[in-house]
């Protein structure tokens, strides 16, 4: 359960003001572009600093700007993609993938190494420059660096956004994947209908900062 | 070793070593000029700038009021430590670390500004601290504009004058660096030393600027 209550953040053109409750294991975040979905996602993250905030990841309070609560972002426990990836362009990708790997992260366990590598198929990439990687195998790397820090929450930027058709199917398989075998909290923000019927459980639709009224509702 | 090998070795320790001892603060000072906003950053960026613009021997008689032996530093370290600063290869020291200091901090405040603030902000979200997102984000993916600016500090200290001679005087065998013993040589009618030193300056500033190149573009294959 995620619950973000009161969020006022002012961006350039209006003010981001959120007041949801999410308790779908997949939620999209829907919306044209400049609507604000990748700023709430930087909120949830840790990464700006709203006017006023509360948000509650299950039992855990991430932010509360009325008590001066705002845990940083490295305690967060949220696996962040953003849109361009931030793949760390001067480390290899196993660096990369490791840069964030919890050593309890044990063998055998949910988000191991071994069982993510698995899912994602990105053993034979360890070795390459991040520089050298397609499109698909970047997304899949900043995927799996996202899980190898065993996060309680995921938020994903519209990952299928610069891929070709055929990438994007892949892709799109990798995620169900992902959904099905890690059960992890997502928050998916896209613009494109048919890849949230795909994956996603229910819907928040955002327009300039605002949740519509039509949306919150199950995809 | 002839006397003026000794002037090109001290030379070139003294400068090297004043380099090393700005890059802490100068790194320090870059980065929170690149990635903060506080009360009082223009006041900050205009004193790093200083030494920069205003005459190296304006410069250098404000190191000297400040580490001769009744200056505010001067004075404690004498006091406290019997250790003089004015005169002694200290002072050409702090004078080239106060006169080289703006072009470390310029550079690298260039390159830390370069830096995508979304991969240090990605590097927190994956559990980094802010000291091991400064270590194993920002320095390494700002390494090219830091070593240009160590290898213009390090260029401007071999050939730092005014701020020295105010300082440091011109001692032989103590204070006397490229530059100065250039300025004498030329002063005492000796053109031949002045030109075999001439000759040693340019050799050098052209190593340090070629291995700084060189080592950039290693890292760039």
């Amino acid at each position: 359960m995620i619950t973000l209550r009161n969020i006022s953040l002012p961006l350039s053109d209006f003010v981001l003001e959120v007041d949801v409750e999410l308790s779908s294991q997949v939620t999209a975040i829907f919306g044209p572009s400049g609507a604000g979905k990748t700023s709430l996602l930087d909120l949830i993250a840790g990464l700006r600093h709203p006017r006023s905030a509360f948000i509650q990841l299950e039992e855990r309070v991430l932010t509360d700007t009325a008590r001066g609560v705002a845990l940083p972002p490295r305690l967060r426990e949220i696996g962040y993609v953003p849109q361009d990836l931030a793949l760390f362009p001067h480390l290899p990708v196993g660096k990369n993938l490791l840069y964030g790997c919890k050593p309890a992260a044990a063998r055998g366990s949910l988000f191991s190494y071994e069982h993510v590598a698995a899912v994602l198929e990105i053993g034979p990439l360890v070795r390459r420059s991040v520089t050298d990687l397609s499109g698909g195998e970047k997304q899949r790397v900043a995927l799996a660096r996202a899980l190898l820090a065993s996060p309680k929450l995921l938020l994903l930027d519209e990952p299928l956004a610069s891929l070709d058709a055929t990438l994007k199917a892949k892709i799109m398989g990798c995620l169900a994947r992902v959904r099905d075998e890690f059960r992890v909290p997502m928050l998916y923000v896209s613009h494109d209908r048919r890849e949230i019927q795909a994956l996603c459980d229910e819907v928040v639709e955002l327009e300039r900062g605002r949740v519509q009224p039509r949306s919150h509702q199950q995809a | 070793m002839s006397q003026e090998w000794q002037i090109v070795w001290f030379t070139a320790w003294v400068s090297a070593l004043s380099t090393i001892l700005i890059l802490p603060a100068g790194l320090a000072a870059a980065w929170l000029l690149a990635r903060h906003d506080w009360p009082g950053k223009s006041l900050v960026e205009t004193l790093v700038t200083l030494p920069l613009v205003m005459p190296p021997v304006a410069t250098g008689l404000i190191l000297l009021k400040v580490l001769g032996r009744r200056g505010v530093l001067g004075g404690f370290f004498h006091d406290c430590c019997n250790l003089d600063i004015a005169f002694t290869w200290r002072a050409v020291l702090a004078a080239q670390a106060v006169m080289s200091f703006p072009l470390l901090v310029r550079s690298a405040r260039t390159a830390f500004a370069e830096v995508n603030p979304r991969f240090e902000q990605i590097a927190r979200t994956l559990g980094a601290g802010e000291w091991r997102v400064f270590f194993t984000i920002t320095v390494p993916l700002a390494w090219r504009g830091i070593i240009g600016g160590m290898i213009l500090a390090f260029a401007r200290a071999l050939g730092e004058f005014g701020a020295t001679i105010m300082v440091a005087g011109n001692i032989p065998g103590q204070t006397t660096t490229l530059s100065l013993a250039i300025y004498e040589s030329v002063g005492l009618g000796r053109d031949s030393t002045a030109f075999r030193l001439l000759g040693i300056s340019v050799a050098m500033a052209f190593a340090a600027v070629w291995t700084g190149e060189w080592l950039m573009r290693k890292r760039r294959r």
